[in-house]
């Protein structure tokens, strides 16, 4: 392809947008409509799989050793333990930290009676796992090491967040289906509108010499350009939404602060950015090119 | 353009100065009588020829194949060389550059105005925008619309729309120009310029078929006359007449 036939093809593109006007405005409405509801549920769900993680860091399992085990023993369990994929973080805690935790915890001035630490075998670690379904396999297994004497943790806790992991991963993903199907129906019904205005144009350029791909890339360039600004604008709209949002329930609610921790914008459009660009540009792309297609066997 | 002699199944050779040929055509919808029977036709390089009939006598069917819009069929079709039942469809565009097409409801764009409508049919060939800005004036000038390079096409009247179809189907100098009732849209005047401008292409070089209904022009201009009637050629006559079969 020749530079100058290049540059007409994208120049095309562009005025295309202008001389379709209603076209191009119906088209960005609907794909701006599509992907602001796909950011805004993205964007509850990802908060909500937040606030369960930032749940499931809390969960820990706690492991007792039998009496007159050695510091070094615990700290060969504690690095085993360490290499398990499950495990995030272990953390050991010397009977003399634990009576320490204890009486801050719960006798504060009366722990002065204590000469001898009454905790003496309570040196234990602390296990912080990756996946809470993971907790009962990791349990098994450290019940089954000989030096240990109890293993405590929280059997409710875990599942309800395993349960409540698997519910989000459905309904995320039965949300984002269809959304996507409402998204390519409505998108193609518009995509078909717009083409059959132009079916003409596409004849004519067939019936004097062009090559499918030169009837096609302007169609393609402007689809391009729809989705671009398609996926853009529900960005800046959800941007400034979401920040309101957040400060606003953070200053009128302060009570539920300390419960929802809501993920950072920025944090949040790391992958919103990348995703809703790639759903626009795509359903631009594929939408023009594949309507297009229909009418280039003249 | 032309392949000089190429060997065709079955046994005819096409003379190197035949641009068209129709070896016993076929063409069936699916449903009802077929639309093209059995038509045999040869037009020569820089022949004016005339296709009349009445309405579903075949015509547009005929101008379809030519165009390769459609397959025959049955029977074999020639144009420049190129075999059209058996043409690959990437190279449908290569062929259709040969052609000019001019049409009677003109399918100008209109959202661009006479300069864009002729430049368009260059940049859609890929021809360098030195040759367009040198080409496009020079072919308004041919059908007197030099003046008129800005206007958009709602300014003008059907004439001049259908002059400036005449120079977007010339513009890339076309062996053959096909117009489809070209003059089915204009008055009687603006008829008779449309058609002196293809005899004046004509003379220059350019194979010129029209299908017409128009029997005022055809009996006047004196050109080869191919009647149609239900799917078949039932007159083939140079310097012939449209004759009213009523």
């Amino acid at each position: 392809m020749r530079i100058s036939s290049f540059f007409y093809t994208i120049g095309q593109g562009f005025k295309n947008l202008g001389r379709n006007k209603w076209y191009t405005l119906a088209s960005i409405a609907t794909i701006t409509a599509c992907l602001f509801l796909f950011g805004l549920f993205y964007s509850i769900i990802k908060n909500f799989e937040h606030v369960v993680k930032t749940a499931e860091e809390g969960v820990s399992v706690t492991v007792f050793f039998n009496e007159g085990i050695t510091e070094e023993q615990i700290l060969v369990v504690k690095s085993d333990l360490e290499k398990r994929a499950e495990v995030r973080e272990v953390v050991y805690v010397s009977a003399d930290e634990a009576w320490e935790g204890f009486k801050t915890d719960y006798l504060g001035e009366y722990a002065d009676g204590f000469t001898e630490n009454p905790l003496a075998d309570s040196a234990n670690l602390q296990i912080y796992l990756n996946d809470v379904s993971m907790q009962e396999a990791l349990v098994t297994y450290i019940e089954s090491i000989d030096v240990v004497r109890e293993v405590n943790r929280s059997e409710v806790t875990a599942t309800t967040l395993s349960g409540l992991n698997l519910l989000i991963a459905y309904v995320s993903a039965g949300i984002i289906v269809v959304l996507l199907l409402v998204s390519v129906f409505l998108i193609s019904n518009t995509v078909t509108m717009g083409i059959s205005v132009r079916k003409d144009e596409i004849n004519i350029m067939k019936y004097i010499g062009a090559t499918d791909f030169f009837v096609r890339a302007p169609f393609v360039v402007e689809g391009i350009l729809i989705g671009l600004i398609g996926s853009a604008i529900p960005l800046v709209i959800i941007y400034f939404v979401y920040n309101h949002v957040i400060t606003y329930v953070a200053s009128k609610f302060t009570m539920l602060s300390s419960l929802l921790d809501f993920l950072p914008v920025e944090t949040l459009y790391h992958t919103l950015i990348p995703i809703s660009l790639c759903i626009g540009i795509g359903i631009g792309f594929f939408g023009s090119f594949i309507t297009v297609r229909k009418h280039l066997h003249v | 353009m032309e392949r000089g002699y190429k060997k065709r199944r079955p046994g005819r050779q096409i003379p190197s100065d035949e641009v068209i040929t129709m070896e016993n055509v076929t063409k069936a919808y699916s449903t009802g009588a077929p639309a093209l029977n059995g038509v045999t036709l040869h037009i020569k390089r820089g022949e004016f020829v005339f296709i009349v009939g009445d309405s579903g006598s075949g015509k547009s069917t005929l101008i379809k194949l030519l165009l390769r819009e459609l397959v025959p069929t049955d029977g074999e079709i020639t144009v420049l060389g190129y075999n059209l039942k058996r043409i690959k469809h990437s190279k449908i565009p290569k062929f259709r550059r040969n052609l000019g097409i001019v049409f009677q409801d003109f399918r100008l764009l209109k959202d661009r105005n006479v300069y864009e409508n002729v430049a368009f049919a260059q940049r859609i060939i890929q021809t360098p925008n030195r040759e367009i800005k040198r080409n496009v004036p020079s072919i308004l000038a041919t059908v007197n619309l030099a003046g008129k390079y800005k206007s958009k096409i709602n300014q003008l009247s059907g004439g001049e729309q259908q002059r400036v179809a005449l120079a977007r189907a010339l513009v890339n100098k076309p062996t053959i120009l096909l117009a489809d009732e070209p003059t089915g849209n204009l008055d009687p005047n603006n008829s008779w310029e449309i058609m002196k401008l293809m005899e004046q292409i004509n003379e220059n070089g350019t194979t010129v078929i029209v299908v017409t209904h128009n029997r005022e022009i055809v009996n006047a201009m004196k050109k080869r006359v191919i009647t149609m009637k239900k799917g078949v050629i039932i007159e083939d006559e140079e310097e012939g007449m449209y004759i009213d079969e009523d």
